[in-house]
């Protein structure tokens, strides 16, 4: 009997658990998944708590759900990997070994890292959206709020779902327009990249967007320290940018777990291989997910397309056959711009998200970079596709990697 | 591609200002595009961030994230602004003669 572990049962660890489930013969296999925490976050419809359009109630579901019953699940914290040994030491008292270990610990916030940030202030005039209570706290905030200075910043890169806080910029323009206060408050998006976005066609349509919609952007400001007192946000070079309610990014990083087992870079992800998802420093451990230390974006559509390759790379593995260096950095992604329209954008590692239309059989094509109803309704139908379809690891009408088609340069 | 004399060297540069060739640098040049970025003159400080920046690339075929240069320097992250002031991943690895580092997504 050989032994997979998977460590993670956030979108990319459940995903693994049900493909190789499917394909694994229960004789050969014995699959255990390990986890502290009991409920699933559908992370993607945080963005849309603190505007009420979602509840928390609307995003969570018990992990188990979604696990299937041949797999045996751990509800506990991770005390320690050891690669070289092969084991795996467990909160609970428990050791697990394994022959292959999958690694889907993925990435979360931590507001400490920088000065002035956590205090007091938390949660009361300084909110992040990456986690259930900051946006529902965020929700009760907007509530009763008078209006005045709305700063938005993600404080360093990477992070999750790039593109989460310039739609939280689109919906926050619409929110305060539709509660008629929209006169009243100042939206100031304040990013530590050269523009809008990472990527030059991308960020010049959406620098445009905000423009439009009367949003200012301050651009290459570093993130130093915060003063929760004086409300002001401000950068290693000493300038400063006044808010009254600041909604932050903090910085992201890999598990703690990551660190104490001396398998991380500086940010705590795993050096992976870029095209096979191997870890680089370990022959039976992989890699996926926000986990990883790839130049692709951290969000649950590239975890997709990565789970697809992993699969079969993961087959290949113990066949002792190469793997396939199939993963292409593929990302897709449904930008919510506000007033019931959205946008969407399609890339990888070398394509930078182009204009033109997505085909997609049954639902397409929807237009890229450009904004349209039907790519709304895309993101909106896309938690049920996420809870009935994605997490059970169910066939999807798109490739794991991108395709020009349709694309305009 | 711009070439530009240097030091009495002649050096390619891409479209965004960075060296082609690391291995046309040496201190010389490294003052000389400094001059150009608006740091007048390099001090010793300037010369631990740039050494480590150029050990880094060659072991890594990367230039280091400010995270990690002043995890592994020893250079505190104000420090580092102060010295490279707008960026000191991006305006460093410009006079350390490395390529721009991989951006993240």
């Amino acid at each position: 009997m050989k032994r997979l572990l998977i460590l993670g049962a956030g979108t990319a660890g459940t995903m693994m658990a049900n493909k190789l489930h499917a394909v694994l013969e229960p004789k050969d296999w014995e699959i255990t998944i390990v986890d502290e925490d009991e409920t699933h976050y559908y992370q993607p419809g945080f963005l849309f708590i603190p505007f009420g359009i979602y509840q928390k109630r609307d995003v969570i579901k018990p992990k188990r759900n979604f696990l299937p019953s041949g797999v045996n699940v751990e509800f506990a914290g991770i005390d320690l990997i050891e690669p070289d040994a092969q084991k795996v030491s467990l909160n609970n008292g428990k050791k697990l070994s394994y022959d292959y270990l999958i690694v889907a610990t993925g990435c979360g916030i931590h507001p400490e890292e920088t000065e002035g940030m956590s205090g007091d202030a938390w949660h009361e005039t300084i909110f992040d959206f990456y986690t259930v209570e900051g946006a529902t706290a965020l929700a009760r905030f907007f509530k009763t709020w008078e209006g005045g200075n709305l700063v938005i910043n993600p404080v360093e890169m990477p992070i999750k779902c790039p593109v989460a806080p310039l739609e939280f910029a689109f919906l926050a323009d619409w929110w305060f327009t539709e509660q008629g206060k929209r006169d009243k408050v100042e939206i100031h998006y304040v990013t530590p990249l050269p523009g809008a976005f990472t990527k030059p066609i991308a960020s010049d349509k959406l620098g445009d967007f905000l423009d439009r919609k009367n949003i200012h952007l301050t651009s290459e400001f570093a993130t130093g320290s915060v003063d929760p007192d004086k409300k002001k946000l401000i950068s290693w070079d000493g300038d400063e940018i006044d808010y009254d309610v600041l909604v932050t990014v903090p910085t992201n990083a890999g598990s703690a777990v990551i660190e104490r087992s001396g398998m991380g870079d500086e940010l705590n992800f795993v050096p992976t291989e870029k095209h096979t998802l191997k870890a680089k420093n370990y022959e039976n451990v992989f890699v996926l997910g926000d986990a990883t230390n790839l130049p692709s974006s951290k969000a649950g559509s590239v975890a997709h397309f990565q789970a697809d390759i992993l699969t079969e790379n993961f087959l290949r593995a113990i066949d002792g056959l190469p793997l396939h260096e199939g993963f292409d950095g593929h990302a897709n992604c449904f930008i919510e711009s506000g007033f019931g329209k959205g946008l969407l954008i399609d890339f990888n590692y070398d394509v930078e998200p182009l204009p033109g239309k997505f085909p997609l059989p049954g639902a397409g094509p929807f237009s890229l970079l450009e904004e349209s109803k039907i790519n709304h309704y895309g993101k909106m139908m896309f938690r049920w596709v996420y809870w009935h379809l994605l997490l059970r690891g169910a066939e999807l009408p798109i490739e794991p990697q991108m395709n020009l088609y349709g694309k305009v340069r | 591609m711009p070439v530009l004399e240097l030091a009495g060297k002649n050096i390619t540069f891409n479209d965004e200002g960075f060296m082609e060739d690391h291995k046309q640098w040496d201190e010389a040049v490294a003052r000389e595009i400094a001059a150009k970025v608006g740091i007048p003159e390099l001090n010793e400080r300037h010369f631990t961030v740039l050494n480590y920046m150029r050990k880094a690339y060659e072991e890594n075929g990367t230039g280091p994230s400010i995270r990690a240069l002043t995890k592994q320097s020893g250079i505190p992250t104000k420090e580092l602004y102060e010295l490279f002031p707008k960026g000191p991943a991006k305006k460093a690895a410009r006079i350390a003669g490395i390529p721009k580092p991989q951006g993240c997504i």
